[in-house]
């Protein structure tokens, strides 16, 4: 019997802490043909793309940055570059941009949220984790009015918890999880039958 | 179709049968966030009330096209991509006695006169044509003046040395209070013209073309368009630099081209 995974992609938006939050939720995804994951990590513009490398190292599934018209592909986690939006086209691949800062930000985790809400509408998985801005509280909430599933991190548990606060302030959020619970929660969406 | 698809559609019809414009196919999530910017920014509850705006405002239809051509530009924009250009480029640039360059997408200017500089250093100053066009008339204008403000100074040093410049960057322009004009010399070996990738034909026989940051806001298919139109341009054997995230991995055309170098996104015209 085959069953059908209710998502077709997860977004994921983290900002101070996010090295640590990532190590801890990324690697925790291991089910083959898990529907691709696109994050945005807010980054310093300059830094180098390191964190894929270091990241795929450690991870079950491809980790890779974003190229623009990109097809997705599932099995695979895609960074948004340093000093680029990243978003998603109604073709469904990926769009890099170099339009101007979203709260302050480039990448933004609005850009990526409202864009990939508009794609994927209630087919979407929408993460916010540890932050010290507002970025992706508007994204979230846009993810929750297309009908999409809502998660943020519990901000006890966040190295900062402005982020994840704002989230939870700007839409009436489906999951409060902690850090380590984030990974196989994720990770049983893709059992799920419906 | 979706209402507001339907709605963007027709707008962009509109200005492609009232202006000449064609942004039909640019990039449908791209396009879609700038105009919402200005539909909120001037205060439309639709597209089709902004429609009508456009077709009988002219000025609005300025503001509009500002607000589509993304024109965010630097000097030395990626100090590494220019340092390989020197290792890359230049080698088979001097094994002609004349040569020919174009900047596809100039925006201000910026681009073309840190590839002037780099030319003027290696001792090409005289052996090369540069041409540069936008199809935006207006910004076109500011890459003539070759005027900056001198807030950038500092950056555009600091990109300056970092590409590998062997000179003060002050010896290329006059400084001002506030803004700084680039050297004659620099400005005389440039022709800028008026040219829209997406109308407008081929240009000949060049030698390098740069499109940096250009092709990122064109659809998949309106990419493949201009990457031929480029290829159709270029002497075989020439250079084809695009911007850092712009790869020719997923266009129809990357058969036709060799990769100089993967990172800085340098491209070679096959000789077949
Ligand atoms: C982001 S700027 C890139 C400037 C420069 N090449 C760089 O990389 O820094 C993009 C430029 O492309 C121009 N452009 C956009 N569509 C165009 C078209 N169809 N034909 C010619 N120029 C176009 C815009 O006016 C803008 O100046």
């Amino acid at each position: 019997m085959s069953h059908t995974i209710p998502y077709d992609a997860v977004v994921i938006g983290v900002s101070a802490g996010g090295l640590a939050a990532l190590n801890r939720v990324l690697p925790a995804l291991v089910q083959p043909h898990f529907i691709p994951v696109l994050v945005v990590q807010h980054l310093s513009p300059e830094s180098e793309s390191y964190l894929p490398v270091h990241l795929d190292l450690r991870c079950t599934l491809h980790v890779k940055e974003a190229e623009d018209k990109e097809p997705l592909e599932t099995g695979t986690v895609y960074l948004a570059p340093p000093n680029y939006h990243l978003m998603v086209e109604m073709d469904r691949a990926l769009a890099l941009s170099t339009e101007a800062r979203v709260n302050y930000s480039r990448p933004s985790i609005d850009v990526l949220f409202e864009t990939a809400a508009e794609v994927f509408c209630h087919k979407l998985v929408g993460v916010i984790l540890t932050g010290a801005n507002a970025d992706g509280a508007k994204g979230l909430a846009r993810i929750k009015a297309f009908g999409g599933l809502t998660v943020v991190q519990a901000p006890e548990t966040a190295l900062a918890d402005a982020m994840p606060r704002a989230a939870m302030e700007a839409v009436a959020v489906d999951h409060v999880l902690p850090l380590e619970e984030i990974g196989p929660f994720l990770n049983a969406l893709m059992c799920d039958t419906r | 179709m979706e209402n507001e698809r339907l709605e963007i559609h027709l707008l962009l019809e509109a200005i492609y049968l009232k202006y000449g414009y064609d942004f039909r196919r640019y990039a449908a999530t791209h396009t879609k966030r700038r105009l919402e910017h200005r539909r909120k920014m001037a205060d439309f509850s639709n597209f089709s009330q902004m429609q009508h705006r456009v077709i009988h405002d002219t000025d609005f239809f300025e503001t509009l096209l500002l607000d589509l051509s993304i024109n965010v530009t630097e000097m030395f924009r990626d100090p590494w991509f220019y340092k390989r250009v020197r290792e890359v480029v230049f080698p088979y640039l001097k094994t002609y006695p004349f040569a020919k360059i174009w900047h596809a997408g100039c925006s201000a200017g910026q681009e073309v006169y840190s590839m002037g500089i780099f030319l003027e250093e290696e001792g090409m100053g005289d052996r090369v044509q540069i041409y540069a066009t936008d199809f935006n008339e207006l910004i076109l204008q500011k890459a003539k003046d070759g005027i900056y403000s001198m807030d950038l100074i500092r950056e555009y040093t600091a990109n300056y040395q970092k590409a590998g410049g062997r000179r003060s960057f002050s010896d290329y322009y006059t400084a001002d209070y506030e803004s700084v004009i680039m050297k004659r010399s620099l400005k005389e070996k440039v022709l800028f013209s008026s040219h829209n990738l997406v109308t407008d034909g081929a240009f000949g026989e060049m030698n390098v073309i740069f499109c940096r940051n250009v092709l990122i806001y064109f659809n998949r298919e309106l990419q493949d368009r201009v990457l031929t139109l480029f290829l159709d341009s270029l002497c075989p054997g020439g250079f084809l630099c695009l911007g850092s995230k712009e790869s020719l991995k997923f266009s129809g055309v990357a058969h036709r081209l060799e990769i100089v170098s993967e990172r800085e996104k340098i491209y070679r015209k096959k000789r077949v």
